[in-house]
């Protein structure tokens, strides 16, 4: 009971919690929770970062598509654990810190590019990889995106993939 | 304060001041109180429940209520542009607000506040057409009203543009500056007149989708985005059969999942209707996060017992279809028999018979079923995915009793519906289980789960037989189909399940002097329900590539077969009101033969093929070039002519149009179900490919007509006529007649 009063004898400084250092649309963040746990589910549950869908168990369809180090990749498919210092970019971070739509984005406003816009998200960003990739890609380079669309907005993807691409040109010449 | 003006008998648009000077306008039914029961103030916070149309702030922004789930259908957009329309609201000015289910429950009377509200079955625009504009004419009136008096000037002088009311001597005043004195007004007792179309400023104008901005920075959620804090997560593992039974289920390894707090048992009500219950015996992992509750599920070690549909298969199911409609067998229903069939084979000039083979399919949505619910004692919140608000309603009302008006279902945007979200398996489950932990819950199924478990359309065999006199007029069709009806189980009656399955007035009927359509019941235990574009789909590939077939033997161009059975421009009538417009029809058909360069169909080295359809008052035709280089199939152009009436939005159209056409073309393509064993035999899009990018033509050439009369629905009308037109395509291409579905497989196999 007398050791309630006592001043302890040392201070034990509390280790800094260990995690996954990594860096979403900008910002850094620290996963201190399950390595394993995929990163569709940390963005989703932890940071409530929702414009990332679920696809499929394993990312079929692509509407998980995310930006990792600027390569397209399906968030389930990787886990936390693979993350450590890399740079993940979702469809939020796509705009710039004031707002303004990616040329990309607004492409896809342009030509209707959007069904019930569930997989919208992965379609931009795969087209963005794509865009990365090809400043001006052919229909045979659009061919290779993976993504599905039930609602047919394939078409529209095609045409604004292509708006965007003119668009960015003419972004770098001005 | 206050007043009504009558909408339909039990319905009337009521006027309200909101908070800051607003000018509400919405419906309320006939048994409310005639006065508002909440203080003036308080309605700027609890607009949804008066039923809200139309809400005029005074700094001039307009907020307009958008009543049926939009699954990507526009009707977000288009719905709220009618309202508009008749407001001579300014559309920059315009925020849409999706309004959630509108039940009123005062002096003990049920009422639907926005009437029907469902989405992705074509009546959206039909519905809307008929009662919303003259909630944005009343409030246009009301504005008027008010300017009137403000400028002593008689309100037929003024006029409105824009947001604003305009005086003869030029004079503006903006809608926000009038709201507060337009809400004082009494609205007139008899129905103000609407524009005519001389008048319309939206209507007819294109419109890029409201939600647009918000879905390509990833703001707009859907049901799945929505969250309660306290939260949990449910995942489930079904019973492969329907009639299955646990046969052995150890919890503990997915108890020791960090997160998982609990496994729990479901089973279907036998009382209920499919789409009423949960869809197959489950057993649920609940967890604190979705990543620990996929785990738990993953972790489960359970074993299920096959019930008696245990033996069935799709492939046996095919042969029995087949077996019955190569035998004497009556048919279940005779659907339509004009004339008489069987007397006029015995002049026959030529006789052309086909059988036409098609899969299950499933529905296959982006966003998996699921469902976020809050019970309390007195309340429940839910946010459903849902494309009919009442039905989900129903359900949690029968598993909670809570009172009526008490059950607030949110609808957010929904990740595709095609038919699926008419039934909500879903929510019974997701009420099941929040109400076992006794907590906010999270139901989601994985997409395993949503492959293995749906209502899916019913594989179907047609046979056809024709015959063709001396001056080739089809003189007698002979449609006889066996399918496993999607309403079985469902209340209707036996003499009626063919109606999920055939049209009565479907083409030719009516065009050919004895027609008959036989409809032949098989009986599966694979759970069934409404799907996108049917029945007509399904008849449309096996009517449009039959009369293509009729045109090989008769050695002509099918365009000339089509237009001679079309005929003279007339009305031909159908049974149950209404008729078909020959010369709309016809017209649909040549826009698409002239912009694909028909007259090349003889002698392209591509293959051309055309097939037109009528539906629900619209008007469909697609051609189709292919070519082929080895075994590898290119669709290098599509078009597609539309007459719907009066169009709304032709861009939304347009994209409605496009989007039908790569969605029954990606499905023809590749799609196909199977079961063995009872067993559905694909889990996920890999073993269910939508069709990808290089398989897509890269364009579909919509050819929209201006049209007067009343809008149509337009949301799956491309469906029926772009696979017929694709498989006679690859018939030129190939000289391979595709009669059975999914073409790539059955292409490859005959090449």
């Amino acid at each position: 009971m007398a050791q309630d009063h006592a001043a302890p004898a040392q201070i034990t400084p509390v280790a800094v919690r260990s995690g996954i250092d990594l860096q979403i649309n900008g910002e850094s963040y620290r996963h201190t929770g399950d390595p394993q746990m995929p990163l569709l589910w940390y963005l989703r549950d932890v940071l409530q970062l929702d414009g990332t869908k679920y696809a499929g168990e394993h990312g079929e369809g692509g509407a998980d598509l995310v930006l990792v180090n600027g390569k397209a990749s399906s968030a389930i498919g990787v886990p936390m654990s693979k993350l450590s210092g890399k740079k993940v970019v979702t469809v939020e971070g796509l705009a710039d810190a004031k707002g303004a739509l990616h040329p990309l984005q607004q492409a896809f406003i342009d030509e209707d590019a959007i069904g019930c816009g569930y997989c919208t998200p992965g379609w931009l960003i795969a087209s963005m990889d794509l865009l990365n990739r090809h400043k001006d890609p052919s229909d045979g380079d659009i061919n290779t995106l993976p993504n599905l669309c039930r609602c047919g907005c394939q078409t529209r993807v095609r045409a604004a993939i292509k708006r965007a691409a003119a668009a960015m040109k003419q972004g770098a010449k001005a | 304060m206050s007043g009504q003006t009558q909408l339909s008998r039990r319905r009337f648009l009521q006027v309200l001041a909101g908070t800051a000077g607003a000018l509400i306008v919405g419906i309320r039914s006939a048994h409310a109180a005639t006065t508002p029961q909440v203080p003036a103030d308080m309605l700027g916070d609890n607009l949804s429940d008066l039923g809200l149309y139309v809400r005029i702030d005074q700094n001039g922004d307009v907020l307009i209520g958008a009543r049926d789930p939009d699954t990507g259908t526009g009707v977000n957009t288009a719905l709220p542009r009618i309202i508009a329309d008749e407001l001579d609201a300014d559309w920059q000015r315009v925020r849409v607000l999706p309004l959630g289910l509108g039940v009123d429950n005062s002096n003990g009377h049920l009422h639907w506040l926005y009437g029907q509200q469902v989405g992705g079955t074509g009546n959206s625009i039909p519905r809307a057409w008929r009662d919303l504009r003259v909630a944005g004419a009343l409030a246009r009136w009301l504005l008027v009203q008010a300017a009137a008096q403000q400028l002593n000037l008689p309100a037929e002088r003024l006029r409105t543009e824009k947001g604003v009311v305009i005086a003869p001597n030029g004079h503006r005043i903006g809608y926000g500056q009038l709201a507060a004195a337009a809400a004082k007004i009494t609205p007139p007792t008899t129905p103000i007149p609407l524009k005519t179309p001389d008048h319309f400023s939206l209507i007819g104008q294109p419109a890029g989708d409201v939600d647009a901005r918000g879905i390509v920075t990833g703001q707009t959620p859907y049901s799945l985005d929505q969250s309660f804090a306290d939260a949990v997560v449910a995942v489930l593992a079904h019973s492969p059969w329907p009639d299955g039974q646990l046969d052995d289920l150890d919890k503990a390894p997915a108890l020791a999942i960090k997160g998982v707090i609990d496994v729990i048992e479901l089973k279907p009500d036998p009382k209920l209707q499919p789409g009423q219950t949960v869809i197959a015996p489950a057993v649920a992992v609940i967890a604190e996060n979705t990543w620990a509750a996929l785990q738990g599920r993953r972790a489960l070690k359970l074993d299920w017992k096959a019930g008696a549909s245990g033996s069935e298969s799709t492939a046996a199911l095919e042969q029995q279809a087949t077996n019955l409609l190569n035998s004497d067998s009556a048919p279940t229903t005779r659907v339509r028999d004009d004339g008489d069939v069987d007397k006029a084979g015995h002049k026959a000039a030529r006789r052309v018979e086909a059988m036409y083979y098609q899969p299950w399919l499933a529905h296959a949505a982006s966003e998996p079923m699921n469902c976020l619910v809050r019970l309390d004692k007195t309340s429940a919140i839910l946010f459903v995915p849902t494309q009919s608000p009442v039905q989900a309603w129903t359900i949690v009302q029968r598993l909670t009793g809570l009172p009526a008006d008490q059950i607030d279902i949110r609808v957010s945007r929904v990740g595709g519906g095609y038919g699926r979200r008419l039934d909500h398996d879903y929510v019974a489950e997701a009420v099941l289980l929040a109400q076992a932990v006794n907590k906010p819950l999270r139901l989601f199924w994985p997409r395993d789960e949503d492959m293995t478990h749906d209502y899916y359309r019913s594989g179907t065999v047609h046979k056809f037989s024709a015959i063709v006199d001396a001056k080739r007029h089809i003189i007698a069709w002979n449609q006889r189909l066996a399918s496993a009806s999607a309403l079985s189980g469902r209340g209707t009656p036996s003499d009626h399940l063919w109606t999920s399955e055939v049209g009565v007035n479907q083409l030719p009927a009516g065009f050919v002097p004895n027609y008959r359509s036989d409809w032949f019941s098989l009986a599966s235990s694979l759970p069934r329900g409404p799907h996108r574009g049917m029945p007509e789909t399904t008849n449309a590939f096996a009517v449009e590539s039959f009369i293509d077939e009729i045109a090989h033997a008769l050695k002509e161009d099918p365009l000339d077969t089509h237009l001679r059975l079309i005929g003279d421009p007339r009305l031909v009538p159908l049974q149950g009101g209404g008729a078909i417009d020959t010369a709309r029809l016809a017209n649909v058909l040549k826009l698409v033969a002239d912009r694909i360069n028909w007259k090349d169909w003889l002698h392209s080295i591509n293959g051309l093929g055309l097939a037109c359809w009528y539906m629900d008052g619209a008007y469909v035709a697609h051609a189709v070039e292919v070519s082929l280089q080895g075994n590898q199939l290119t669709i290098d152009r599509v078009v597609c002519a539309v007459d719907v009436g009066r169009v709304i939005n032709p861009q939304g159209l347009e994209g409605q149009v496009a989007g039908a056409t790569l969605d029954a073309l990606s499905t023809a393509l590749n799609l196909a179900i199977t079961s063995k064993d009872g067993k559905v035999e694909q889990s996920s899009w890999k073993d269910y490919p939508l069709a990808s990018m290089a398989q897509l033509p890269n364009k579909v050439e919509v050819i929209t007509v201006p049209g007067e009369g009343d809008p149509t629905g337009a949301s799956f009308i491309a469906m029926p006529s772009a696979v017929p037109a694709l498989a006679n395509a690859v018939f030129r291409v190939s000289a391979v007649r595709v009669r059975r579905l999914p073409l790539m497989k059955e292409l490859l196999r005959m090449l």
